[in-house]
């Protein structure tokens, strides 16, 4: 019992992650129609950000601002200098999913460019230790995903409801086309939004990594495919739904293997399996709306 | 800001027309890839005025407001309050006074009606912004009933209204109207008329409408311009043209 209890709250740790990742995949996919496969790149790549403000000797925390500002730069650039020349992701949905696709090698190639590809140390953002809760050891690591994902879910929900740049945010999302024509101006808001979307991924990879125990150019890739997991789980265009989804992805993924030794092996496979019953079962998500067209 | 006057002063109305009209088209082109749709309007829409274009399916008249509001590209000459307003987009010609109820209304859908009447005011900074939601429930009753409903989930009328009301949030010396009759019943479009007949009376706001229900907009409308295959063929006063034989038998079934 305390042995399972232990391995849910790891889940749920990891899944906090997961839906931090998710978030910003669902943050994109809302605002332009369009699944970003660039988003954990992008996040590795602002992590090695962090690492290099921390390697000057700044302290973690401030590091980590710092890498969501960067990220948030990087992430404004790249929405301007490669996904808006393309054009209206309503019209060329393919075009930009190429773009995004690219943008995967690029940003990858970049960072290995930048930083090599040896794997830098980095320490974790809550230190290494553990607290007891009953009997059970619960790294604070863990603690600290779960926290770090409550703050940024509170933010978001801020944000998108209750002030006026969300709400011409989520007008966008619904139609941009008469978001443009009540006076907003919708490529600078993509812009805010893949930002936005890029500081969240920042945070996803400085946990990804003390996870890990390392940050290398290939830091995001396996917690991609989780990401897209939890918000195929809960709807691509959710943000409620990146959350739930991703803590369910973490739950399965670490608890899965104890009762199926096969999933050992494999740690992929319950996310792909996953992928594959929500898909032929239920296409829209638990969250997601069902594509309505009005004549 | 831009507007401001446009709702408060009524003193306009019938004042001197020595100014520059509020809206000027000169050899307006226009099409979508290699397939021109427009060979040279020419139009104009003077202060507190309000005009129709009428047409078939297929004549140009969505194009035209398109072109007018910059969501497509075009040539030819656009101006607004005498100055040249060509190739600037609609989020920026709606700060200088021109706002665009698109067909198909264009309501956002994954937002409540009051959520997106203020987005109608986005470019506002002034604080009446809440009394002018109010003023538009006291319009369209049925928008204040359904405040917190999603845009989406209402009927095509209920629809149309918000779409106009959204628009008038900003306070446009210019409204264009894209076929508020589309897909609406004769009942529903007669109620949306009567309701634009009251709000263009009681402000300054001029109106560019496009058209195919000649009966309803030559009534509301008092001047009007006949486009067919992209090309303006006739124009008038409203009254003249609803007498006029050859438009009584393209357009008005008599």
């Amino acid at each position: 019992m305390k042995d399972f209890l232990q391995i849910l709250i790891v889940g749920i740790g990891d899944g906090s992650v997961y839906a931090m990742l998710g978030l910003g995949l669902v943050v994109i996919f809302r605002s332009t129609g369009v699944l970003n496969f660039a988003q954990g790149e992008i996040a590795m790549f602002s992590t090695f950000v962090v690492w290099t403000i921390h390697d000057l000797g700044v302290p973690m925390w401030l590091a980590v601002i710092g890498g969501m500002a960067g990220g948030f730069i990087i992430g404004a650039i790249i929405h301007e200098v490669a996904v808006r020349p393309v054009g209206d992701p309503h019209q060329k949905p393919l075009a930009v999913v190429i773009v995004t696709i690219g943008l995967f090698l690029g940003v990858n190639g970049a960072a290995q460019l930048i930083w090599g590809t040896v794997d830098r140390r980095f320490d974790p953002l809550f230190g290494s230790g553990s607290v007891n809760v009953a009997g059970v050891p619960i790294a604070w690591q863990k603690i600290g995903a779960m926290v770090v994902l409550g703050a940024i879910a509170f933010l978001f929900f801020v944000v998108f409801q209750k002030t006026k740049l969300g709400l011409a945010m989520r007008a966008v999302a619904s139609n941009s086309e008469s978001a443009g024509l009540v006076g907003i101006p919708v490529p600078r808001l993509l812009m805010l939004g893949w930002g936005f979307a890029a500081a969240v991924g920042t945070v996803a990879g400085v946990f990804t990594t003390s996870v890990l125990g390392g940050l290398g150019p290939n830091l995001m890739q396996l917690t991609l495919i989780f990401g897209f997991a939890a918000i195929t789980l809960g709807g691509f265009d959710s943000l409620v739904g990146a959350i739930v989804g991703g803590l369910i992805v973490g739950v399965l993924t670490s608890t899965l293997p104890r009762y199926v030794e096969q999933f050992e092996k494999m740690p992929l496979a319950p996310a792909f399996i996953l992928i594959l019953l929500v898909l032929l079962i239920r296409p829209q998500g638990l969250f997601g709306k069902k594509d309505v067209t009005r004549v | 800001m831009a507007g401001d006057e446009a709702t408060s002063g009524t003193e306009q109305k019938g004042g001197p027309a020595s100014a520059a009209p509020l809206l000027e088209v000169d050899g307006l082109r226009a099409g979508y890839g290699i397939v021109e749709v427009l060979f040279g309007i020419d139009l104009r829409v003077d202060h507190n005025e309000t005009v129709v274009v009428l047409g078939a399916n297929g004549a140009g008249k969505t194009t035209t407001l398109r072109a007018v509001s910059g969501m497509i590209a075009s040539t030819g000459s656009v101006r607004f309050e005498g100055a040249s307003v060509s190739g600037k987009r609609p989020d920026q010609l709606l700060k200088l006074g021109i706002a665009h109820v698109p067909q198909g209304r264009g309501t956002i859908g994954a937002l409540t009606v009051e959520e997106n009447l203020r987005i109608g005011a986005y470019n506002r900074k002034d604080a009446d912004v809440a009394a002018d939601i109010d003023r538009w429930y006291e319009q369209f009753p049925r928008l204040g009933e359904r405040k917190g409903q999603l845009a989406g989930s209402m009927s095509g009328g209920e629809q149309q209204m918000l779409a106009i009301a959204r628009a008038l949030m900003s306070r446009p010396k210019l409204l264009l109207l894209d076929e508020p009759s589309m897909g609406l019943a004769p009942l529903v479009t007669q109620e949306v008329f009567d309701q634009l007949r009251q709000i263009t009376e009681n402000s300054a706001t001029s109106v560019l409408l496009v058209e195919q229900n000649a009966n309803l907009a030559l009534e509301f409308a008092s001047r009007a311009y006949v486009l067919e295959a992209g090309q303006i063929v006739a124009s008038g006063a409203a009254a003249d043209l609803q007498g006029d034989p050859a438009i009584q038998k393209a357009y008005l079934g008599l």
